[in-house]
C-alpha cells in the first residue's frame, strides 16, 4: 500500500518533470527538423529564459506568472542574436560544425548568466508552498500550474503548427528541405521563426523548471541530457513524439528514485536513451535523424 | 616572482600543455581523421585518471584501493579501461548519425561524473582522491630533479611516442581509409571497406589515448575530484585546441594545445591584473566567454585552423575532387 | 517571344560539366518533352533552369528576361513551377496543406486557387484532409502537380511525372497534363515513357551526353528512325 502511494506521488512529480522536458524536447526536435543539428546550447537557453523572467519579476514586482512571457522574450531574442551572429555564418558548412559551435555557445551562455546574475541560487517565490492533501497524496499548487502552463504552451504551438501558414511551412521544411526550396518557401524566414519558437519553448521549460525547484547557472545544462533523451525517444525531428518522450523520461526519472539515489536521475534518462538507440534508433515515432 | 617560481610555473605550464596535447591527439584520431563527434572527452579522461589512481594508490579507509601497482601498470590499466568504454559507445552508435554519437558521448561523460560523485566507496566522491604518486619520483630524485620536473619528462616522453604513433597511423593505408570514409562514405563503401569496423577502431584508439592523458593528469596533479571532469576542462578546451590548431593535422593538435593553453592560463593572469577588485570573482566566466567567442570566430573565419590538414602523398579514391568542394 | 529559352548551357555539380551545350525552347501553351538515354542530363537541364545547380556558360531567358542562375524562390515568383521526380510531396502534411505550401509566396485568399486545382484533380478534393505520405504513388503525383499549379504558373516543369506509375495511371497523368496545357500553361517535361510523351507533345528534344541530338515536333521525332532505334526501343 505504501508502495502504491509512493508510486502515485512519484508519478505526479514525473508528470510535472515530464511536462518540462516536453517543452525542451519539442524545441530541440523542431530545431533539428529544420536545421539538421542537435542544438547543444538549448539547456543554457532555458537558463537564460528562467533568469530573464526572474529579473523581470524583480524589476517590475509583477506576479510570478509574468516570468513566463518575459523569459520567452528574453530567450527568443537570445536565440535570434546567437543565430544571426554565429550560426547563420556556418549554416552552409556541415551541420556537425553547427553542433560544435552550439556546444561552445552553451558554455558562453552559461558564463553570461554567471556574469550577470552571479553564482547564487535564486527562486521565484520565497517560502515553501503548502501542499493540498488528497488522502495520503500531496499535490503542491505549483505543480498544477506548471502542468497547466505546459499544456497551454503545447496547445498554442499545436495551433500555430497546424493553422498558420508559417507553422505549416515549418512542418514542410522539416519534412523535405529540398522540396520546400523549390516550392518557394523562404528558408531564412522559416529559420528565424524556428529560433524564436525554439527560444520561447526553452524559456517555457526554464521558467517552469525554476518554479519547480530553483534557479542556478547550471540548471539548463543539467537537464539537457534528459531533454535529448526525450527528443530521441519521441523520434527526433518529430515535435509531437517529444510529448510522449518527455512524459516517459520524466516518469522514469522520478520513479527510479524508489531504488536509486535521486542524483542519478539524469543517468536514468541516459540509460533509457541508450536502450532506445540500440533497439529502435528512430524513436517511438519514426524520427528523421 | 622569483626565478625558481617562474621555473616551477613553466614546468607546470608545459606539463598541462603536454597532457592536453595528448587528449587533442586522441580527439584528432576520432574527429580529425574519421569525423566522429565525441564531446564526452571528459568521460574518457576521467576513466583514465581514476583507473590509474585506483590501481596505484596505497590503501585508504575512504575508498577502494591498496593494490599498489606501479605507475606503468596504472597507465596500461587506464588505457584499457578507456578503450573498453570507447568500444561500448562506438558499438552502440556505429551505424547511427554523428549527432547520436555526440549525445551519447556527452551522456556517458555526465553519467560517469555522477558515478564519481556518488560512489564514494570507489572514488571517495566529491571529497576526492588524493595520494596519487608522481611517476618514478625516486629515480628523478637521485638525478637531482624535482618530481614535477620528472613528471614533465614522463609526460613529454609519452607525448612524443603518441605523436609518432598517431602520425604514423595517419600516413598508413589505415589512416587513408579513415579519411576516405570521412570524405566520401559511399565511395569508401563501394570500394569494399568495412566502414563500421574502421570507425570503431579509430574511436577505440582515440579513447585509449584520452585514457592515457587522464592517467598522466592524475599522477601529475596527485588529487582527483569530479570537478576536474566538468565538460569545460575535460572536453571543451580540448575541442577548441584541436579546431584552432587544425583538425586532421597532428602538428595542429600540438600547436593548438600550446596556443589555447597559453591563452587560457594567460587570461587568468591578465584578468586578475586588469579587473577591478569588485570584479575579481567574475574572471572565471569571462575567461570561458573569451575562449567560447574565440571558438566561434575560428569556426566562422578559419574553420581549417592554424595548420590546415594536408593529405599525405598518395591520394585515395575521390579525395581530390572532394577537397576542392570543401575549400 | 518565347516563354522559356535555354540557350547552349554548360554546368554541373561543381565537378565536370554534365550539361555541354543543351538548348530548349518552350512557347506559350506548348507541351515540350525532353527524352534521351539515362545519364543524358535530362533532369539536370530542369534543375539548371530552376536554379538548383550552377550554369557556367550559356543563358536562360524567361519571357525575354535573363534569368540565368536565378534562385528557385525567384523562379516561383515569376510564375515558374517545378515538380521534382522523387519525394515531391510533404509527407506529414495533408493534401490541402501541401497545396497551400505551393502558394506560400502569394498573399490573399487561397480558396479560388484551391478550387481551380480541385477542378483539375477532383480526387484531391475528396482526400484533402489525408496525409500525403500515406497516399499511393499516383495520388502523390497528383498532389505534387496540384501544388505546382497553386501559383497559377505560366510554365510548369515536370521531372518524369509518370515514373513508377502503372500503365493506367500513366495514361491518366498524360491526360491531366493536356488539361493543364488547355489552361494556357506551357509544360516542359522530362520523360522515360518517350513514346507516349512524344505523342502528346507539341515538340520534343532528344538529349545525349548533355547536348542536343535531335529537335523536332513530337510526331516527327516518333517517326524518325534513328531516334526510334536509339531511344524508343525500336
Amino acid at each position: 500500500m505504501d508502495l502504491l502511494i509512493d508510486l502515485i506521488q512519484l508519478s505526479i512529480y514525473g508528470i510535472v518533470l515530464g511536462s518540462i522536458l516536453t517543452l525542451g524536447a519539442i524545441g530541440v526536435s523542431m530545431i533539428f527538423g529544420i536545421l539538421r543539428f542537435a542544438h547543444f546550447a538549448h539547456g543554457d537557453l532555458m537558463t537564460i529564459g528562467a533568469y530573464v523572467g526572474l529579473s523581470f519579476l524583480v524589476f517590475t514586482g509583477a506576479p510570478v506568472w509574468w516570468a513566463l512571457p518575459a523569459g520567452m522574450v528574453g530567450a527568443a531574442l537570445t536565440a535570434l542574436l546567437v543565430d544571426q551572429a554565429v550560426y547563420k555564418h556556418i549554416r552552409r558548412t556541415q551541420p556537425v560544425i553547427l553542433l560544435i559551435s552550439s556546444f561552445g555557445m552553451a558554455l558562453v551562455l552559461r558564463s553570461v548568466v554567471q556574469l550577470v546574475w552571479g553564482p547564487n541560487v535564486y527562486s521565484y517565490t520565497g517560502g515553501i508552498q503548502r501542499p493540498w492533501w488528497f488522502g495520503d497524496i500531496a499535490i503542491v499548487p505549483n505543480h498544477v500550474w506548471i502542468l497547466l502552463a505546459a499544456v497551454l504552451i503545447v496547445a498554442a504551438l499545436h495551433l500555430f503548427l497546424t493553422r498558420t501558414r508559417m507553422g505549416k511551412a515549418m512542418r514542410a521544411m522539416s519534412d523535405n528541405m529540398d522540396l520546400a526550396l523549390v516550392t518557394g518557401i523562404p528558408a531564412e524566414r522559416v529559420i528565424l521563426i524556428t529560433w524564436i519558437l525554439g527560444g520561447m519553448l526553452a524559456a517555457g521549460a526554464g521558467v517552469l523548471l525554476g518554479m519547480d525547484s530553483r534557479l542556478t547557472p547550471t540548471m539548463g545544462w543539467n537537464i539537457l541530457l534528459p531533454v535529448f533523451a526525450a527528443a530521441i525517444l519521441g523520434g527526433i525531428g518529430r515535435p509531437y513524439g517529444a510529448i510522449a518522450g518527455g512524459m516517459i523520461i520524466g516518469l522514469a526519472m522520478e520513479i527510479s528514485t524508489l531504488y536509486l539515489e535521486p542524483s542519478y536521475k539524469p543517468a536514468v534518462a541516459f540509460v533509457i536513451m541508450v536502450a532506445v538507440l540500440i533497439v529502435r534508433p528512430q524513436g517511438i515515432f519514426k524520427g528523421t535523424l | 616572482m622569483e626565478l625558481s617560481g617562474i621555473a616551477a610555473y613553466l614546468v607546470s605550464f608545459f606539463t598541462f600543455v603536454g597532457i592536453y596535447a595528448i587528449l587533442a591527439l586522441g580527439l584528432n584520431m576520432q574527429w580529425g581523421f574519421t569525423g566522429q563527434f565525441n564531446i564526452g572527452v571528459a568521460g574518457f579522461f576521467a576513466v583514465g585518471a581514476y583507473t590509474s589512481a585506483i590501481l596505484t594508490v596505497p590503501e585508504s579507509p575512504w575508498h577502494v584501493g591498496g593494490f599498489g601497482h606501479p605507475f606503468l601498470v596504472g597507465i596500461a590499466g587506464a588505457m584499457v579501461a578507456s578503450a573498453l568504454l570507447g568500444l561500448l559507445i562506438g558499438w552502440i552508435t556505429a551505424r547511427l548519425r554523428t549527432d547520436y554519437l555526440a549525445i551519447a558521448t556527452i551522456g556517458i561523460a555526465e553519467t560517469l561524473r555522477l558515478i564519481i560523485a556518488n560512489e564514494s566507496w570507489l572514488t571517495n566522491g566529491v571529497r576526492g582522491m588524493s595520494g596519487i604518486d608522481r611517476p618514478f619520483a625516486g629515480v628523478f630524485q637521485t638525478l637531482g630533479l624535482t618530481s614535477a620536473m620528472g613528471t614533465l619528462i614522463v609526460v613529454t616522453t609519452f607525448l612524443v611516442a603518441v605523436y609518432f604513433l598517431v602520425e604514423r597511423a595517419r600516413q598508413s593505408p589505415w589512416g587513408r581509409v579513415l579519411r576516405a570514409i570521412r570524405e566520401n562514405e559511399p565511395a569508401a563503401e563501394a570500394a569494399g571497406k568495412d566502414i563500421g569496423r574502421f570507425r570503431l577502431q579509430a574511436f577505440v584508439a582515440g579513447s585509449a589515448i584520452m585514457g592515457l592523458g587522464g592517467a598522466l593528469y592524475a599522477h601529475y596533479f596527485g588529487f582527483l575530484s569530479p570537478e576536474a571532469f566538468m565538460p569545460l576542462y575535460g572536453t571543451f578546451l580540448v575541442w577548441v585546441m584541436l579546431i584552432a590548431g587544425g583538425s586532421g593535422n597532428n602538428k595542429g593538435a600540438l600547436l593548438g594545445a600550446v596556443v589555447i593553453w597559453s591563452i587560457w592560463s594567460g587570461s587568468e593572469f591578465f584578468m586578475s591584473a586588469a579587473l577591478p577588485d569588485a570584479w575579481s570573482g567574475q574572471s572565471g566566466p569571462l575567461r570561458v566567454i573569451l575562449i567560447g567567442v574565440l571558438l566561434q570566430v575560428i569556426l566562422i573565419s578559419r574553420p581549417q585552423g592554424l595548420l590546415p590538414e594536408r593529405a599525405p602523398k598518395t591520394v585515395p579514391f575521390g579525395k581530390v575532387a572532394n577537397r576542392k568542394e570543401r575549400a | 517571344m518565347s516563354l522559356l529559352l535555354v540557350a547552349d548551357i554548360y554546368g554541373g555539380y561543381g565537378g565536370a560539366d554534365i550539361l555541354k551545350g543543351a538548348s530548349v525552347r518552350v512557347e506559350r501553351d506548348e507541351i515540350v518533352v525532353i527524352v534521351g538515354p539515362n545519364g543524358a542530363g535530362k533532369s539536370t537541364v530542369m534543375k539548371a533552369v530552376f536554379g538548383l545547380l550552377r550554369i557556367r556558360k550559356g543563358q536562360v531567358r524567361y519571357k525575354d528576361e535573363d534569368i540565368t542562375n536565378a534562385r528557385p524562390e525567384q523562379m516561383v515568383k515569376r510564375g515558374v513551377a517545378y515538380v521534382p521526380q522523387e519525394k515531391n510531396v510533404f509527407p506529414s502534411l495533408t493534401v490541402q496543406e501541401n497545396l497551400e505550401m505551393g502558394a506560400f509566396l502569394l498573399s490573399g485568399d487561397l480558396r479560388p486557387r484551391l478550387e481551380k486545382v480541385y477542378a483539375v484533380f477532383p480526387k484531391l478534393r475528396d482526400r484533402r484532409r489525408q496525409q500525403a505520405g500515406l497516399m499511393s504513388g499516383g495520388e502523390r503525383q497528383m498532389v505534387a502537380m496540384g501544388r505546382a499549379l497553386m501559383i497559377d504558373p505560366e510554365l510548369l516543369m515536370l521531372d518524369e511525372p509518370t515514373a513508377g506509375l502503372s500503365p493506367l495511371l500513366i495514361d491518366e497523368t498524360f491526360g491531366r497534363i493536356r488539361e493543364i496545357q488547355a489552361l494556357g500553361i506551357g509544360v516542359l517535361m522530362v520523360e522515360q515513357n518517350a513514346k507516349q510523351a512524344l505523342a502528346i507533345a507539341d515538340r520534343g528534344y532528344v538529349l545525349a551526353t548533355g547536348a542536343n541530338r535531335h529537335e523536332d515536333t513530337g510526331p516527327n521525332l516518333l517517326a524518325n528512325r534513328e531516334v526510334a532505334e536509339m531511344f524508343l526501343g525500336g
